[in-house]
């Protein structure tokens, strides 16, 4: 009886496909904005580079990027596909437009989706692919074992050779490609910083429907469970994470 | 000839009483802009109409009674709508009030609405249900065979009359029949797709589905009842659902949204599970 | 023709199971060589369809609605009797058979009536096991509930929505046999006339309300599932589509109805608002086990509230005459439904009614909601209190409802045998559209029980001692009484459209209403109907004359739908005077003013009336023929009906 071509073409197929990649891309995010609060720290950006060194080097990590990547083409194209199917569904439209009691976010998720898919293209294209093709300056930190104290300095390309992190003499050695400048040097452009402000609450909004109507579509609408589920999407995914998001190009556009 | 003339001057007289007789019940005086459609081969436009002396206790279908009474005394087509029990049962009307399913009152269908929820002076758009899968028949009135093709797909338990066990062998939690019973008030207006922004069927065929996902009666064929209702769905050319719970805002029964939600578990398990 | 009933000879109990054993089968591999037609496809013509298909039998099904599901046995709410005696309150076949046939004020067959109390309790297994969700005990038992008529509790209900479940269970076995392509469904399409061939039925002509096409269809034998009449009065609770005429249309064919004039007047109805008024609708009879009743004691009073001078609530105590309470001590308002709806009639003939027009009663919560509480009283009634919000815009818990009796339910049909066929061999009438069970009234949540027990458990027994008897040969569709009656109805339809005057088909329908009710209504006189017989047959001639019927035939035509329908109440109307002109006694909802007790009550003459009228049609314009089928109790002692 089962058949998953069949069950995947079909509308509810389809729905299951917008619905568990768009969860992946939940969970990416918060482990994304966790590494990328090492922003914050006042270490001249020693954290943020181990931390980004780490995410493009560790082979399981390597899987699961290659897995989000694909994740953000299904989900946009899928949802070009439903879109262009349920208009098909409705070839003439009312000259009223329907007042239906519904949330403007939960109508409007294609537009929403959108500028998230041009800002995720911008934000690739200013961070991602610098970083590895290797257009990103370098930096050398070293730092006092015994005191703490990290030192650091550019470094040019011809000092460096690879990632490298070692002890000598006490201190602590560490050469890396410097993406911290990379992005403090980027938000130091007004608009830019307005741009990824404007992309979060795309994102809030997106989220605001999108988290809770994942769980619908799997069928987990429960009125035990449905309060817990409404809560995060509000509160971790549509208001803490693009919050979170958002403070960063603020402030480095403001105190670096 | 003078004969004639004063027949003709008499039943004229007549006319005009008749139709200040229809006038001189109300005092709301409406403008309606209808859809007109031949069939379902042509294309449709909307029309302008004066709806005088309008009252405000008059349903909305009589108030299109009124106006149809004055078309066809001047001769003209009357305005189609579908509508029978005029109690708010048999799903038969349907309409798109000013952009809403059954128009501005909820938990309402259209035979059951009351001109006191408009104004003297308003002018009232109405547009039939519009999806590909109903056509229109004619005006305002839609084919929705599509639900019925539907519930033929699978919306039944398969037995025969006769044969089967006293009606109190199977005894059933008084919550479970009561969660089935307010799956089971589904009327089959097709509201849910009419205010759907993507003509889903869901919130339909999901509340059938539930109302035997949940009783003992409908468990033999609960996964394959699910897989081909859904499958009919599709094919009879709905879009999918996307959330926005217009739906359930605009059911005049208040079908919940839960229904879609057991739906699509009932879907899955029967693809990827139970199947 | 001699009527013969058919009724199988031997002790009550034992009537349909000999008769079961006696009746032809069809061999199960020959069932397939048949083709039955079902028209209606409400609790009977669902039922009969499913079940007859589930047999073996090809069945082609029809309904004027959009679905098989509209039809408006969904408009039900009460629920559905059976003999179950769950609740162990003493309950049984033969009591639900006695209380029916009391009920009907002995006007109804016994074996007919027995035999519908004993498939009653095979109907809740078959709605149960069908998904039907019936309200349950919190042990997960189904629940009971009393109703009008009954001391026993042996009503079955969902909510308020009864009627609407079981279509819904009855329309998904239809589906089903769609489904299995063993049903043929054909939808928005109207039964115009009957085909008879040698005289016994064998096909029908339709008129798909689409496109306008007129078609033959060819069947072993015709079933008639087509509802009641109570449309011929314009204003019923019957739905907007609800008519007479492929009923009437075989009655001119030659099938005879039986006791036209019996109609049933429901008590509790929202009151007529104004002209334009479509249609009534009707408020749970349930309302009645905790409102009052009352009118003011004086016309002054009643006046001075129809202008709005005063309010219900300004009228003393002392003042309100609480009048069933007064004339029926110990049923009070409990009374049946006729004689309530009676009531209500005398107390605003006499100038006591209010509301703006005068033609209501209250109907009084207060003293409920001060005994029981507002929470207590919207628990009960809120859905019925909240409908009527909707409908007058006035709040049923601060002021009393206003409520005025409307035409509910035409215990009157075509006349059928025990096998349900009709005078014409090969056509059978089920559901309200025949006359058997009710007799002269019908009690309350028995519509739904006789719908579902005609078409799951009597036709498909009856059915096939027929078809073995005619054999399976297929039916010759080129016999030309398919083309001469499909000519007949083009030429109908060509006649009807060729009409241009100046009056609407609905302001005829409403002329025929206002006349039928006025003088064939709760209650008639002699010379009243003799009056109305003339008024119905000058409006009918001049329907013929001056109607405005607009369009062509093939497309939707709404104006050309409603002419057809409108001409044949306006035939049937004429009919029902006759029979009630013809019935000198008074009985159930059928109430002559010259027969009543002293104290106002209906008198039967069980010597000369103990007996069904069927009427046999004899050619436009002539009167038509009674055929007297004489009724025997042999288990039932007829008494006066009293509920002092």
């Amino acid at each position: 009886m089962s058949n998953f071509s069949s069950a995947f073409s079909s509308t509810l197929g389809r729905k299951l496909v917008m619905c568990l990649t768009g969860l992946f891309l939940c969970s990416f995010l918060i482990v994304h904005l966790a590494g990328n609060f090492q922003l914050f720290k006042n270490d001249d950006g020693l954290a943020f580079n181990q931390y980004a060194h780490f995410m493009t080097h560790f082979t399981p990590i390597k899987v699961v990027s290659y897995l989000l990547y694909s994740s953000i083409i299904i989900h946009t194209i899928w949802a070009i596909v439903i879109t262009l199917m349920n208009r098909k569904a409705r070839p003439i439209s009312y000259a009223i437009k329907p007042k239906d009691g519904s949330i403007w976010s939960s109508r409007n998720m294609g537009i929403l989706g959108t500028i998230l898919f041009v800002f995720i293209v911008v934000h690739m294209a200013n961070f991602w692919y610098k970083y590895h093709s290797g257009e990103t300056p370098y930096i050398e930190y070293r730092t006092d074992i015994n005191s703490g104290a990290t030192m650091s300095k550019s470094i040019n390309e011809s000092e460096f050779t690879e990632y490298v992190s070692f002890v000598d003499n006490g201190v602590q050695v560490t050469k890396s490609e410097d993406l911290y400048k990379e992005v403090s040097n980027a938000f130091q452009q007004w608009w830019l910083v307005i741009f990824y402000v404007l992309a979060m609450a795309a994102l809030a909004f997106h989220l605001v429907h999108g988290f809770q109507s994942a769980f619908q579509t799997l069928g987990w609408n429960h009125h035990k469970y449905r309060p817990l589920i409404k809560f995060i999407g509000l509160w971790v995914f549509s208001i803490g994470i693009p919050l979170g998001f958002a403070a960063m190009p603020i402030y480095l556009f403001l105190f670096k | 000839m003078r004969r004639e003339r004063l027949e003709l001057a008499k039943s004229q007289i007549s006319n005009l009483t008749s139709q200040i007789k229809i006038r001189m019940s109300g005092n709301m005086n409406l403008t309606l802009k209808v859809w007109r459609q031949k069939n379902s081969s042509t294309s449709g436009k909307f029309v302008t109409y004066k709806a005088p002396g309008i009252s405000p206790d008059m349903s909305f279908l009589e108030m299109l009674d009124v106006v149809n009474e004055d078309l066809v005394k001047k001769s003209e087509d009357p305005i189609q709508f579908d509508h029978d029990c005029r109690e708010g049962i048999c799903g038969m009307c349907s309409l798109v009030i000013n952009g809403e399913p059954h128009g501005p009152k909820r938990a309402t269908t259209t035979c059951q609405l009351h001109m006191r929820s408009f104004k003297d002076g308003d002018t009232i758009v109405i547009e039939p249900w519009r999806a590909a899968a109903f056509p229109v028949v004619k005006d305002l009135a839609v084919d929705r065979s599509a639900f019925d093709r539907i519930q033929q797909a699978g919306g039944y338990v398969s037995i025969g009359t006769g044969g089967v066990p006293d009606a109190n062998e199977i005894a059933i939690p008084k919550v479970i029949a009561d969660e089935a019973f307010n799956s089971a008030t589904c009327i089959g207006c097709g509201a849910c797709v009419a205010a759907c922004k993507n003509a889903s069927a869901m919130l339909f065929v999901s509340a059938k589905i539930s109302q035997y996902a949940m009783l003992p009666q409908g468990q033999p064929e609960r996964y394959a009842r699910a897989e081909a209702m859904v499958l009919q769905m599709d094919d009879e050319g709905f879009g999918s659902c996307t959330n926005t719970y217009a739906c359930e805002a605009q059911c005049p029964k208040e079908i919940k949204v839960t229904n879609i939600a057991r739906m699509n578990r009932e879907f899955f398990n029967a693809e990827f599970i139970k199947g | 023709m001699t009527l013969d009933a058919k009724i199988p000879e031997g002790p009550l109990a034992e009537k349909w199971n000999k008769h079961k054993f006696n009746l032809k089968l069809v061999n199960p591999s020959n069932k397939r060589k048949y083709d039955v037609i079902v028209v209606g496809t409400g609790l009977a013509g669902a039922s009969a369809a499913a079940s007859l298909a589930e047999l073996g039998y090809n069945v082609k099904a029809f309904c004027f609605q959009d679905s098989p599901r509209r039809a408006h046995s969904i408009a039900a709410q009460g629920g559905i009797n059976a003999a179950k005696n769950y609740p162990n309150d003493g309950d049984s076949v033969f009591r639900l058979f006695y209380d029916t046939i009391k009920g009907g004020d002995y006007r109804s067959r016994e074996g007919n009536v027995y035999r519908l109390a004993e498939v009653s309790v095979n109907i809740i297994d078959q709605c149960v096991a069908q998904g039907v969700p019936f309200a349950r005990e919190y042990g997960g038992l189904l629940d009971n509930r009393s109703f009008g008529g009954a001391q026993v509790s042996r009503t079955f209900y969902a909510r308020g929505q009864t009627g609407q479940q079981l279509l819904l269970g009855a329309y998904s076995a239809l589906n089903r046999q769609i489904n299995l392509g063993k049903v043929k469904m054909y939808t928005r399409s109207e039964m115009l006339d009957l085909v008879t061939v040698d005289g016994k039925a064998q096909g029908i002509v339709t008129r798909n309300l689409i496109d306008g096409k007129i078609e033959t269809h060819t069947g072993h034998a015709v079933l008639l599932c087509t509802g009641g009449y109570g449309n011929v009065f314009y204003l019923s609770t019957n739905a907007m589509g609800s008519n007479v005429t492929a009923a009437w249309r075989a009655h001119k064919r030659g099938a005879y109805m039986a006791n036209p004039c019996y109609t049933q007047i429901h008590p509790t109805c929202i009151p007529v608002s104004g002209d334009h008024q479509s249609k009534l609708t009707l408020m749970s009879e349930s309302l009645r086990n905790d409102g009052r009743v009352w009118v003011p004691k004086t016309k002054e009073l009643s006046e001075r509230l129809r202008k709005g001078e005063i309010k219900a609530i300004d009228i003393k105590e002392e003042d309100r005459d609480y009048y069933l309470e007064r004339k029926y001590p110990s049923f009070g308002n409990l009374v049946p439904r006729d004689v309530a709806s009676r009531n209500a009639k005398q107390v605003c003939d006499e100038g006591r009614g209010v509301g703006k027009s005068g033609l209501a009663v209250y109907l009084d919560f207060a003293d409920s909601i001060n005994r029981l509480g507002e929470d207590t009283v919207a628990a009960k009634y809120g859905n019925l209190f909240d409908m009527y919000q909707q409908i007058t815009d006035e709040n049923p818990y601060k002021v009393p409802m206003r409520i005025y009796p409307a035409v509910h339910y035409t215990m009157g049909g075509l006349w059928v045998d025990y096998n349900l066929m009709t005078s014409v061999p090969g056509l059978y009438a089920l559901g309200e559209a025949n006359f058997s069970d009710h007799g002269a009234n019908r009690l309350g949540a028995s519509a739904l029980m006789q719908g579902l027990a005609d078409g799951y458990f009597v036709i498909p027994y009856t059915l096939g001692d027929y078809l073995a008897k005619i054999g399976p040969a297929p039916i010759d569709a080129n016999r030309p009484e398919f083309d001469k009656t499909k000519k007949e109805v083009m030429e109908k339809v060509k006649t009807l459209l060729s009409l241009k005057g100046n009056k609407t088909v609905d302001e005829y329908h409403r002329d025929l209403g206002k006349i039928m009710w006025e003088y064939c209504g709760m209650s008639r006189d002699a010379e009243g109907l003799k009056k109305a017989k003339g008024m119905v047959s000058e409006l009918r001639a001049d329907f013929w004359k001056n109607v405005i019927v607009l369009g062509e035939n093939e497309e939707v035509n709404q104006s050309l739908e409603k002419a057809g329908r409108v001409a044949d109440f306006l035939e049937l109307g004429e009919l029902m005077i006759d029979d009630a002109l013809n019935r000198d006694e008074s009985c159930g909802g059928h109430f002559r003013e010259e027969y009543q007790t002293p104290e106002g009550e209906a008198l039967r003459n069980d010597d000369e009336f103990a007996y069904v009228a069927a009427w046999a049609y004899k050619g436009d314009n002539m009167p038509e023929e009674l055929h007297k089928e004489n009724l025997e109790f042999e288990n039932v002692k007829l008494t006066q009906r009293s509920y002092k």
